[in-house]
């Protein structure tokens, strides 16, 4: 029952906003109220399933591999406690006021759709039933971007569909040939049969489409351009909700299917993985450095370090997933936290472009400090959390003898420090333009807008103080991804997984 | 019949993918149907087309090699309702971006063109 809370309650909340009449507090008080709740839901299953391992509800009790299972380890878990807390900062931003016209089309319930698409996904023991959820949240997250009508704005969302649209159909292709080879549609039941159904040629063509899939969705490097093309246009919630979560989705799904599907490392999807990974770190931070508006730079540092939560999954080693793991849970908090920061830019001076801005440091200074936390963290300088979530990543790959991709790693960490310097330079050190010093661009920002930036910000800072809990938890869902008995058990019962090895 | 339909699936994929990479957004949501419906196909093809009895099982003691398998049935169903969804929300955009841009030639409708009317087409 546990399990399904957290796909529940935010649709629960999403059809209220709809019924409930249209006053502005009510619904963003719903709403939040809708996002806390997800994150209870979300922070007692981390707890069931730390203590009592994998958790397993068989929809509608139908037995395992003939129904739907949705399924709980603790990678799900952590992941769905980040939707919980991601959800809790983006409704809250609301407060700070919303676009009247988008709160009008239902932006709030909107937001819940997301959220429940993706914790579905997070959650289902099913490929197809993934496939669905993929398509919930990308319903809702098309909306969510195409709520305006500017011209910018319909082009970028129309970029996003059409890719997303394209990767689906990639997906769905995949699907029905695995089904048609393997007769299943269960992950337990497809990790069960691997050793009969392996065919090398068709396993490979298989394993090429999901990382194309996959890719796309993740933005991997030949795959990525819808990303920059259209995360710098929405509001700033949404670009926080979507950058966050929608990415990870492509993470999490590619680590889930090849971890389960995909046993062989010696296999050549992995050789083209990494060589994925390796170009996205590049192609990102470089794109990044290129740009001047704050948004673009984010999208391109999203980009940017998507490879780096790809590149442990090619490696192979409890260590290097334990890595991406952790570094898929810093890169959630941070970005996010980061969208909004320019969201406190487009209240203040209307733009995020750099070159407009600056002088912020001198009229708000505790503003700078707070932007300073998530900026120096993305670039991973000690002790904030991207220092230890990147020692996650390179650690192994030094332990693996890949010094060439330890140092584009590191290069890239570097170039990154550079970017986020320019950012922080430009937006609050340098004097501000003359277009800053009209009066109407000199608006204070107030307690409600920062709110949901601090409540990030805390998050992590704590990131950094319990980096040793947190890794402890990385490194047992990384033993738990790697122990596909362990899953096969847990979903079909006992006795069920002797041909799993 | 596997054969041809593999080769209509093939079709379908070919001719979705070649309009989706033209400049007219209606070519881009025909492709998306065509691509969507080929999926469907190939689902089909590759679970196998049998001419077996439909799965409603009243005698126990039959074996069931003999029942058609209800799931591919059942999967493209579900991939016909979201694609048609999906599909029919692509078109209301392309439909706007069509009429703020006054132009459906994807080279027309710059991305960077935020303060330009619409009456005034980007000339990048």
């Amino acid at each position: 029952m546990l399990l399904t809370l957290p796909i529940l309650l935010p649709l629960a909340t999403a059809i209220a906003l709809h019924l409930l009449p249209e006053r502005r507090t009510l619904l963003r008080v719903v709403a939040f109220a809708g996002a806390l709740m997800i994150l209870g839901a979300a922070a007692a299953i981390l707890v069931r399933v730390a203590s009592q391992g994998i958790q397993v509800l068989q929809v509608g009790s139908w037995p395992a591999p003939y129904g739907i299972s949705l399924v709980a380890d603790l990678f799900s878990a952590l992941l769905v406690v980040m939707v919980g807390i991601i959800g809790v900062a983006v409704t809250a931003s609301s407060f700070a006021g919303v676009d009247p016209r988008r709160e009008a089309f239902g932006y709030h319930s909107l937001i819940h759709i997301v959220l429940m698409g993706v914790s579905g996904a997070f959650l289902t023991g099913d490929i197809f039933n993934m496939y669905v959820w993929f398509e919930v949240m990308l319903i809702g997250s098309f909306v969510l971007m195409s709520l305006h009508r500017t011209r910018a704005q319909l082009h970028a969302a129309l970029t996003y569909v059409g890719l997303n649209l394209l990767a689906s159909a990639f997906l769905l292709t995949a699907i029905g040939l695995l089904y048609g080879q393997a007769g299943t549609l269960n992950f337990a039941d497809l990790a069960r049969a691997w050793p009969e159904r392996r065919t090398p040629g068709l396993d490979a063509a298989l394993s090429m489409l999901f990382l194309t899939a996959f890719g796309i969705k993740a933005g991997l490097f030949p795959l990525f351009f819808w990303l920059p093309a259209s995360y710098h246009t929405p509001p700033a919630a949404v670009g926080a909700l979507l950058a966050g979560l929608l990415t990870k989705v492509g993470v999490y799904a590619m680590v889930r299917v090849f971890t389960l599907l995909f046993p062989d490392p010696a296999a050549s999807v992995y050789t083209a993985l990494l060589a994925m990974s390796a170009v996205t770190m590049g192609i990102g931070v470089i794109g990044a450095l290129a740009q001047h508006d704050l948004r673009r730079v984010l999208s391109f540092n999203l980009v940017g370090h998507i490879g780096f939560t790809t590149v442990g999954l090619a490696l192979w080693t409890p260590a290097s997933l334990a890595g991406s793991i952790l570094y898929v849970l810093h890169h959630m908090l941070v970005i996010s936290t980061l969208f909004l920061v320019s969201g406190l830019f487009l209240r203040q001076r209307r733009t995020t472009d750099l070159r407009m801005l600056g002088g912020l440091y001198r009229t708000q200074p505790f503003v700078a400090c707070l932007a300073m936390v998530p900026l120096f963290s993305l670039a991973g300088v000690p002790p904030l959390s991207g220092f230890v979530a990147k020692l996650a990543v390179v650690g192994p790959m030094l332990r693996q003898q890949h010094y060439a991709l330890a140092a584009i790693a590191l290069t890239v960490s570097l170039l990154t420090v550079l970017s986020m310097a320019r950012v922080w330079e430009e937006a609050f050190w340098k004097r501000a333009t003359d277009h800053a010093s009209e009066p109407v661009h000199r608006r204070r920002l107030g307690g409600a807008i920062l709110a949901p930036v601090a409540f990030l910000v805390i998050l992590t800072v704590g990131f950094t103080v319990a980096a040793g809990p947190v890794f402890g938890l990385a490194t047992r869902a990384a033993e738990q991804l790697l122990d596909r008995d362990g899953y096969v058990r847990a979903v079909l019962g006992e006795g069920s997984a002797r041909a799993a090895r | 019949m596997e054969p041809l339909l593999a080769v209509v699936a093939g079709v379908l994929y070919a001719t979705g993918l070649y309009l989706m990479l033209r400049r007219r957004l209606a070519q881009l949501i025909i492709g998306l149907g065509l691509l969507s419906n080929g999926s469907n196909i190939l689902i089909l093809a590759a679970a196998g087309v049998t001419r077996s009895t439909p799965p409603l099982i009243q005698d126990p003691s039959l074996p069931a090699s003999q029942f058609a398998d209800p799931v591919p049935q059942s999967l493209i169903l579900t991939a016909i309702v979201i694609g048609f969804g999906v599909l029919a929300f692509a078109l209301v955009l392309a439909h706007r971006v069509q009429r703020s841009a006054g132009s459906d030639d994807i080279d027309m409708i710059g991305p960077d063109s935020v303060t330009a009317s619409p009456e005034q087409p980007d000339p990048a």
